[in-house]
């Protein structure tokens, strides 16, 4: 479904990723963890398409498309998913409101017809419901005076109405109090299917004990310098991450 | 990917000014300059009944006493008076007996507006005057308007066939010697609209008037006066449009609004003219406007609503005197500048009657090289008992090159009144559309969301139709100045 390529990339003529290359299936979970400044989130902004971080060399290639080729609007479209570390404060405009519009967007690309606030509205409570979440992220607007844990669980609301083929949670747990945190994870492992992939990137474990993943990579220095499975996670939680950056 | 640039790039072809085309008609202008003759001759050309020379002639004289305002924040090479044509027509007969009779070409330029006149195709439930240079061209479903009693005509006719209302009471909101631009507009004032809503009507549509400057170096000076009598409503729509030129175009109008007990005046104006070059600043309408309305009446209300996109130069208070007991204004406004558009916007809020009440909602948004400045003043006498005021000013700005400016002013002179304020400035980010992008949804339409919601207080004051129309015009007009 993905496959990075021998990836560099950076910001502001600095590489910061220095030949990554990573495959993910259909069905499958990624972890993707590393040490501040490994280059996970300049890996994550790039998969994002976000336009000041630039891809120098490599291929990013999603369901046989050139991902680099696409910007962020025809990513999502793709099937593509992103949740953010820092999710904007979008105020006066409505969280169901911009639910729907991002809805919409998706069944206009597929020739469908828009559906209007009333049937969105028996969409999204179905969605809420499933991910237990209070009738308050209908009527407030978008993550506008929202906590850290608010936000990302709006985040994973998003995900729940986009139904993309592959998401990335971007230090998801970052900021996230223990139960704020098993209420995202519980909410992630519902989402979860045999048709769709997820890539975690997070700097701790812990995430790791909520969402089991079947592959385990260790970001350093712009690379990944280790693979494994849920056991490397813990071990890297035990040694610390010099454990394996500094093994070579 | 390259079907979508295009579409955006067919949008961005559109957010150039669209109407800033000129049309073709022959037209009777008189030479530039000012004087006292040329006053008589507009009087005179108007076939005025004396009362009305002078009233022109009282304006003229202290007009000439008068000097441009230097208080507004916004900059600009001074005025040669002289160098303005005060009379431009359309050249044709004297009175129009039916929509043929006008010329087509002048039909067309409506037609292309948006604006039809024509007796078949015409808005179903909106009354249009079309007002073209210092003439009224047409003036839509009259007759209906009549059977209950609504005047709704050119003023230059209402001056012919109503001059006792008209005497009675234009000036009495907006004085002749009000302002420097209130003093030249009454002097030189071509045409502009009539409004009479006689006790216990409630008009059975939007009325409407539609201008456009189409001739080049000239003034538009248009005049509206609309009454409404006890008990009665009416809500009034007006739009501007105006071609593209290299030089500046002075629009000074003055508008005077009265209500009796019980009624309500509702004023909704979406004003798009030219607003100069967007890279260089070059040409574009001067607006110099005077707004007024006068709660003449117990328990009456007044409201403005504004939707400011356009002119290079926007100088307008829209207020509101508040003498009858009882009776409220409202001010709600979105003002746009981009570009190098200089804006320096607000209200008056006079509170005269007891339990008098007003409330202000103003919303800037400035973008490129704009400023934007709210100056807004709520003045309380002392026998406004019990008066309350709540203003709102939010700014917003776009990129990081704009300005935005609030000037309130508050005075009270009696210590039962309540006055609140609040303000906030924000600003739409590159984050906040790269977000909604990476949620599949285009970058307009992420525009078009953050600025509604912005504007979500003025627009749901503004007719159905008039509310899209404004979002549309916004989000174009912001299309490329974010990020």
């Amino acid at each position: 479904m993905l496959e990075i390529k021998d990836l560099h990339a950076g910001v502001d003529g600095t590489e910061i990723v220095k030949g990554i290359s990573l495959s993910v299936n259909k069905g499958e979970v990624h972890a993707i963890m590393g040490p501040n400044g490994s280059g996970k989130s300049t890996l994550a902004k790039i998969l994002s398409g976000h336009p000041a971080y630039e891809a120098t060399s490599g291929e990013i290639i999603f369901d046989g498309k050139n991902l680099l080729e696409m910007d962020a609007e025809e990513r999502s479209l793709a099937g593509v998913f992103m949740g953010f570390q820092y999710p904007v404060e979008v105020p006066g405009v409505n969280n169901a409101e911009f639910l729907r519009m991002a809805h919409n967007a998706r069944r206009v690309k597929a020739g469908e017809e828009e559906v209007d606030p009333l049937d969105f509205d028996e969409l999204l409570s179905e969605k809420m419901k499933m991910l237990g979440m209070e009738k308050k992220y209908k009527e407030r607007n978008l993550n506008d005076g929202f906590s850290g844990g608010e936000k990302k669980k709006n985040e994973i609301l998003q995900m729940a109405i986009l139904e993309p083929k592959l998401s990335l949670l971007d230090e998801t747990d970052s900021g996230l109090d223990i139960d704020a945190l098993r209420i995202v994870s519980e909410g992630v492992n519902k989402l979860r299917s045999e048709n769709n992939a997820l890539i975690l990137i997070t700097h701790y474990q812990r995430l790791l004990d909520y969402i089991k993943p079947d592959f385990v990579h260790v970001l350093s220095q712009g690379k990944i310098v280790k693979s494994g499975d849920k056991a490397l996670a813990i071990e890297l939680e035990s040694q610390g991450y010099d454990w394996v950056t500094t093994a070579d | 990917m390259s079907d979508e640039q295009n579409s955006v790039s067919d949008l961005l072809e559109d957010n150039q000014y669209k109407y800033g085309f000129t049309t073709d008609v022959e037209s009777e202008t008189f030479a530039k300059g000012l004087n006292e003759d040329v006053v008589r001759a507009i009087s005179k050309k108007k076939n005025e009944p004396e009362f009305m020379l002078n009233f022109r002639l009282k304006a003229f004289a202290k007009w000439k006493t008068m000097k441009e305002p230097a208080w507004p924040n916004v900059h600009y090479p001074s005025i040669d008076f002289q160098n303005i044509s005060y009379y431009s027509a359309p050249k044709k007969k004297k009175v129009l007996e039916s929509l043929d009779e006008v010329d087509p070409e002048v039909m067309r330029t409506f037609e292309k507006l948006g604006i039809p006149l024509d007796e078949q195709k015409k808005l179903a439930n909106v009354a249009v005057d079309a007002v073209f240079d210092s003439v009224s061209v047409a003036t839509t479903h009259k007759k209906k308007l009549m059977e209950q009693g609504i005047i709704f005509c050119p003023i230059s006719e209402a001056l012919q066939d109503y001059p006792e209302l008209v005497e009675e009471y234009l000036g009495t909101v907006v004085p002749v010697g009000d302002n420097y631009y209130a003093a030249l507009n009454s002097a030189v004032f071509t045409d502009g609209s009539f409004v009479y809503i006689p006790p216990d009507t409630i008009s059975p549509m939007e009325i409407s008037t539609y201008f456009r400057i189409n001739t080049e170096e000239t003034g538009q000076f248009e005049r509206t006066l609309i009454i409404c009598a006890e008990n009665s409503y009416v809500s009034y729509l007006e739009g501007c449009t105006a071609p593209q030129f290299d030089t500046n175009q002075l629009h000074a109008a003055v508008v005077e609004l009265v209500t009796m007990d019980n009624a309500e005046i509702k004023y909704s104006t979406v004003q798009n003219w030219y607003a100069g070059d967007k890279e260089t600043g070059k040409g574009g309408i001067y607006n110099f406007v005077t707004k007024r309305g006068k709660c003449a009446g117990d328990n009456s209300k007044i409201s403005w609503t504004q939707v400011e996109t356009g002119s290079a130069i926007t100088w307008k208070y829209p207020s509101c005197i508040l003498q009858g007991d009882n009776s409220s204004g409202e001010f709600y406004s979105v003002a746009l500048t981009n570009g190098h558009m200089q804006a320096d916007t607000g209200t008056k809020m006079i509170h005269i009657g007891k339990n008098t009440r007003s409330s202000i909602i103003s919303k800037g948004i400035s973008a490129d090289h704009s400023s934007n400045s709210y100056r807004g003043q709520v003045r309380i006498g002392k026998n406004a008992t019990n008066a309350r005021n709540y203003s709102q000013c939010d700014s917003m700005l776009v990129g990081d090159k704009s300005s935005a400016h609030t000037f309130p002013y508050i005075e009270t002179a009696n210590s039962s009144v309540q006055v609140e304020h609040e303000a906030a400035t924000s600003k739409i980010s590159e984050d906040q559309l790269f977000y909604f992008e990476s949620r599949g949804v285009s970058r307009e339409n992420a525009i078009e969301a953050v600025i509604s919601g912005f504007c979500k207080d003025v627009f749901k004051q503004l007719p159905m139709e008039f509310a899209v129309e404004a979002q549309k015009l916004l989000t174009l007009k912001l299309e490329d100045s974010v990020g």
